[in-house]
């Protein structure tokens, strides 16, 4: 049984097919990668997987349950939680209450409780405060909790979303080009966290475009090409197959995957 | 500690009940007590309002409607039914929270202009309906509220309304201001800025507009009631078009997301037009070049403008 499977996953709009027959399983405490060519439909098989789109042909599976079609609220309260490549941070709330937002499933949700602030709320606030302070802490943004998420730098909203997303305590973890515009530096500390994320026995599954961290912490890698797979694997086996190279490491990706 | 306290919804809601019990003793007549009473009428309704435009961030054109509700419950109830107007205003506000929780059900999934649309033609429908149902409403004309009578005391007057509208703001404020501190005010504050973000993180996003609608109506409703009581009459008026954008303008003008903006908002629209009575003839123009002015060099809305300036906010 694995942690999540997709199977034959298929999905177009209008007359464009942008996803046919995908199928992979990813397993608990696996990074999982999936690279491709811009417009190869690796956000839109996130956007499948996550509830966000209906597939048009196949099943997604989490634990072996089918869950093809729920919304993505329920996806949420089965254990599966993302991140975004265009950002979607709360941007004005603080970074804080970004986070405390993702332990919405875990928190009492009596409304009448809430009109009259019964003790329970605030003793509730309290550990959800501090519960949100330990992930900042896990991300390095301890020392900008309270500051308003639309006036934090581009990595640190990155980190954020990552924060925000293991709030919800998940078994699944999709992450959308989390080095998307980070230097160096800020690249480091993700591929940091994420591994620490896989440690935990998450089901990682990640899309980016930095070779360089995707050959280096991945278990598997998935490889699209408009919306079709062409090759899955080891990194060693996806750097050395022709029809990625071809697609979409060109020679000189060859040679930097190869680097990592 | 301070600084805490002067950023937290609380200290609006203490500041708001100072003033409330304070402003009685400056003001220099019954006329100025009767307009403190109608801003804090308004403002009730404004509060509830902001839950649902200034948090959850769903726009509604047609909240007379609500407003509306109640008024005619408590002069429907005492008069036709023979219920004594406290029970009509209790019963007027529930059935405020039903017809909101069956027309928001499908309404709210509509979005921007699309629900603005939809949610102001419930509004002229309720306005359309007190209209015409002349049997029970009194037409176009209205009708008479009954002034209730607690223990032998009959409510009326600018003193008696002063502090019941007034008391009941700080109470309704309180409330907004614990929902806003509770994981419910942080699901509808999430939605705003991400309908995307909130259901990926499980929140059940129509659940959530639909609380903030259902609310929002409650406190129209306890508003258009204390309306009609006060003035001692009800006219479809009370639930027309122009009522609802007054509400819109109301919590706009004053600062959406604010408690205080919103009521910020009803004192300036309570007043403007007793302040412009020098006008005359011109009393429209000047509201509206007013609030032209203030859109155009305070688009946030006076409080939290007001609020930036004076650095009460972080970063």
């Amino acid at each position: 049984m694995s942690r999540l499977a997709v199977e034959r996953l298929g999905i177009g709009f209008g007359g464009v097919t942008a996803l046919t027959d995908v199928s992979f399983n990813v397993e608990a405490g696996e990074i999982f990668a999936i690279i491709g060519p811009n417009g190869a439909g690796k956000t839109t098989l996130f956007n499948v997987v996550s509830g966000l789109y209906p597939p048009r042909q196949g099943r997604v599976r989490i634990n072996d349950e089918d869950v093809t079609g729920l919304p993505p609220f329920k996806l949420a309260r089965r254990g599966l939680s993302r991140t975004f490549q265009n950002l979607q941070v709360f941007f004005r709330m603080s970074a804080a209450d970004n986070v405390m937002v993702g332990r919405h499933m875990h928190e009492k949700r009596n409304v009448l409780a809430h009109l009259f602030t019964l003790p329970s709320v605030l003793a509730q606030n309290r550990v959800t405060r501090a519960k949100a302070e330990e992930l900042l802490a896990f991300v390095d943004l301890s020392d900008v909790a309270d500051r308003t998420a639309g006036n934090l730098p581009y990595g640190a909203l990155r980190r954020l979303e990552i924060a925000r997303a293991l709030a919800t305590e998940p078994k699944i973890l999709l992450l959308d080009e989390p080095a998307a515009g980070c230097n160096p530096v800020e690249t480091e500390e993700i591929d940091n966290v994420i591994q620490k994320i896989a440690a935990t026995g998450v089901a990682v599954v990640l899309v980016e475009h930095d070779m360089k961290l995707v050959m280096k912490i991945s278990h598997r890698i998935h490889v699209l090409d408009q919306g079709h797979t062409i090759a899955q694997g080891s990194a060693s086996e996806v750097r050395t197959n022709e029809r990625v190279i071809a697609a979409y490491l060109g020679r000189h990706g060859q040679r930097e995957a190869a680097r990592a | 500690m301070m600084r805490r306290f002067v950023q937290s919804p609380y200290a609006v809601v203490l500041a708001l009940a100072i003033v409330i019990a304070i402003l009685p003793l400056v003001l220099p007549s019954t006329f100025y007590l009767r307009v403190a009473a109608l801003i804090w009428i308004f403002a009730l309704a404004v509060v509830g309002l902001n839950l649902l435009i200034g948090f959850a961030g769903q726009v509604s054109l047609g909240h007379a409607g609500f407003f509306g509700i109640g008024a005619y419950a408590v002069a429907i109830g005492p008069t036709h039914l023979g219920i004594p107007p406290g029970l009509a205003l209790i019963l007027g506000a529930i059935a405020a929270g039903v017809v909101a929780f069956l027309v928001g059900r499908p309404i709210l999934r509509l979005r921007g202009h699309y629900l603005a649309v939809a949610t102001l033609g419930m509004g002229l429908l309720f306005a359309m309906v007190f209209a015409n149902e002349s049997a029970w409403t009194g037409g176009p004309d209205g009708m008479p509220v009954p002034r209730p009578v607690l223990f032998g005391w009959r409510m009326s007057g600018p003193w008696t309304w002063y502090w019941i509208a007034g008391v009941t703001l700080v109470i309704g404020a309180w409330i907004a201001a614990n929902v806003i501190a509770s994981p419910t005010g942080r699901a509808l504050r999430a939605i705003h800025d991400s309908e995307t973000a909130a259901q990926v993180l499980g929140i059940d996003v129509a659940r959530y507009k639909l609380i903030a609608f259902v609310l929002s109506a409650v406190y129209a409703a306890i508003a258009g009631a204390y309306l009609a009581m006060f003035d001692g009459l009800v006219t479809p008026e009370a639930s027309g078009f122009l009522r609802s954008i007054e509400f819109v303008t109301m919590a706009v003008l004053g600062g959406l997301g604010s408690t205080l903006g919103g009521i910020v908002g009803a004192a300036l629209l309570v007043l403007l037009p007793q302040l412009l009575t020098v006008f005359h003839d011109y009393e429209h123009i000047a509201l509206g070049l007013v609030m032209i002015v203030v859109m155009i060099f305070v688009p946030a809305g006076i409080v939290p403008s007001l609020a930036n300036l004076l650095g009460w906010r972080k970063s």
